[in-house]
């Protein structure tokens, strides 16, 4: 797997998740150290489009050989779109897990909210501790 | 609840964080979780060749005139069946038929045997051992610290050792004593994989140049993760998970490893168990869906996964699970609730996984 790393244009969530917010839409992944700490994800199910989901809560879960791990959306929002290839090749969130390796794209409820999220910094600090 | 104490390391560490191990606590060990990862170690094995340091687990030497006596009493196998340089699953029991271990027994001499013991059980085993030694004419040692032990699985695993061993490797089922890499070696043809192989008993201080010696020959370091992957596919127990003191050895399918006529502590609960079946039954299953069962997940109607994990060879969700009688046999369709997601499963014959 790669070198650890941490776009700065993301917003993260303490639970190891990231959003990127593009207007309306934002998309939903987990990050770097996130699936390290996992180790090869192979399994992992998205929500259905139309799914609910609420900042803070988890909404799925991916699952290593060995593990199972909640996922937590950053922020509240609606699915309007899933990942499609993670069904038949889960392994794209270890390589690749800001791209390819998305899981959700969900309408945004309250803007607001992101104001709540820790930049690249804030969250790489919290990984030190 | 729990004290901590320091975690203990292998002779291996060093080796093992060099090669960039992930090391996580396992029964009061600092052990080696996965290196490169779980499932390309795994594949390792079943191709190639993998080399798994297991220095946790314990020994316990019985010597003496009524060390043949003492086992007999104590293993569930007909221990007089052991022959010189052979090897024997048996399981502990309890007066109550509750397995307090499942271990391997070496006859090394005439009337000295080696019994391998799981490191999260070897102190309650020695106890155990030692507290039904009265009036047998023996010595008891506890040998855990004098072996470090290491096991070379996979096809080309014994080609490997043999090439740096100073006689022919011992049979399958049998142990010797070699040379193997320049130190001496008690060499065992037994493992937990399901593939070929050797396990090696050697002094803790020789075992990182052996380990180097056979890495550098092509047996790929595997770590507790891959171990687990492997004896869940060929449907080999683990205890804590498939065998507890709450569980006999015949609804834990090892009622072939029990000779009740040699009159072994447990045998009169096994011999009624045998008669008369308890009401659950450990069997192997495949998820016949998506999904992954775990250890702990409720079986819905009754029963409940041991064994549980995602499967490298066969690439879907397989396990052990305690399943009532009726529901038990081969074929039979069942759920598990998965953390509230219900999971379809089938009870499928054992190995889950065997060579092409």
């Amino acid at each position: 797997m790669a070198e650890a790393s941490y776009p700065p244009e993301l917003l993260y969530h303490p639970e190891h998740d990231w959003a990127r917010v593009e207007g309306e839409v934002a998309t939903f992944g987990i990050t770097w150290h996130a699936q390290d700490a996992l180790g090869e994800i192979v399994f992992v199910e998205t929500p259905a489009v139309g799914t609910q989901l609420s900042a803070n809560e988890a909404y799925t879960e991916v699952e290593s050989v060995k593990a199972v791990s909640d996922v937590f959306a950053p922020l509240t929002g609606e699915v309007i779109e899933t990942n499609a290839q993670l069904a038949a090749k889960p392994e794209l969130i270890n390589e690749d897990p800001y791209g390819e390796g998305w899981l959700v794209k969900v309408r945004i409820a309250d803007a607001s909210e992101a104001g709540g999220l820790l930049n690249r910094d804030a969250y790489v600090a919290t990984l030190d501790e | 609840m729990s004290v901590t104490a320091p975690l203990r390391r292998t002779s291996l560490y060093d080796a093992h964080v060099a090669l960039g191990a992930r090391m996580v606590p396992f029964a009061g060990w600092e052990m080696p979780v996965q290196y490169e990862g779980v499932i390309a170690e795994h594949r390792a094995v079943r191709s190639i060749a993998g080399i798994f340091d297991v220095s946790h687990m314990g020994q316990i030497e019985t010597s003496g005139p009524d060390a043949l006596a003492l086992l007999q009493r104590l293993l569930s196998n007909d221990v007089a069946r052991l022959g010189l340089g052979g090897a024997q699953y048996s399981v502990l029991c309890r007066e109550d038929g509750g397995v307090l271990d499942d271990l391997f027994t070496y006859q090394l001499a005439p009337g000295q045997y080696l019994t391998v013991t799981n490191a999260a059980n070897h102190e309650r085993d020695l106890d155990w051992f030692r507290s039904q030694a009265d009036g047998f004419d023996v010595e008891l040692y506890d040998r855990a610290g004098d072996y470090a032990m290491l096991a070379v699985q996979g096809p080309l695993a014994r080609e490997i050792v043999q090439a740096d061993a100073n006689s022919p490797l011992p049979e399958r089922m049998t142990v010797a004593s070699r040379i193997i890499g320049g130190n001496p070696a008690l060499v065992a043809g037994t493992g937990y994989t399901g593939e070929d192989g050797v396990e090696l008993l050697l002094d803790p201080d020789a075992a990182p140049v052996v380990w180097e010696a056979l890495t550098r020959r092509g047996a790929r370091p595997a770590g507790l993760a891959a171990r687990d992957t492997l004896r869940t596919e060929v449907c080999y127990h683990l205890y804590g998970n498939d065998l507890s003191t709450e569980r006999g050895p015949i609804e834990a399918g090892l009622g072939w490893c029990c000779k009740e006529d040699t009159g072994f502590i447990g045998a009169d609960a096994v011999r009624a168990a045998r008669e008369n079946p308890p009401p659950e039954k450990l069997v192997p299953f495949v998820l016949t869906a998506e999904g992954i069962a775990r250890p702990g997940d409720a079986v819905v109607g009754g029963g409940v996964v041991t064994s549980g994990t995602f499967s490298p060879s066969l690439e879907v969700g397989i396990g052990m699970a305690y399943l009532p009688l009726e529901h038990a046999g081969e074929g039979s369709e069942f759920e598990i609730d998965v953390r509230g997601r219900t999971r379809r499963a089938r009870v499928v014959k054992r190995p889950l996984y065997a060579h092409a």
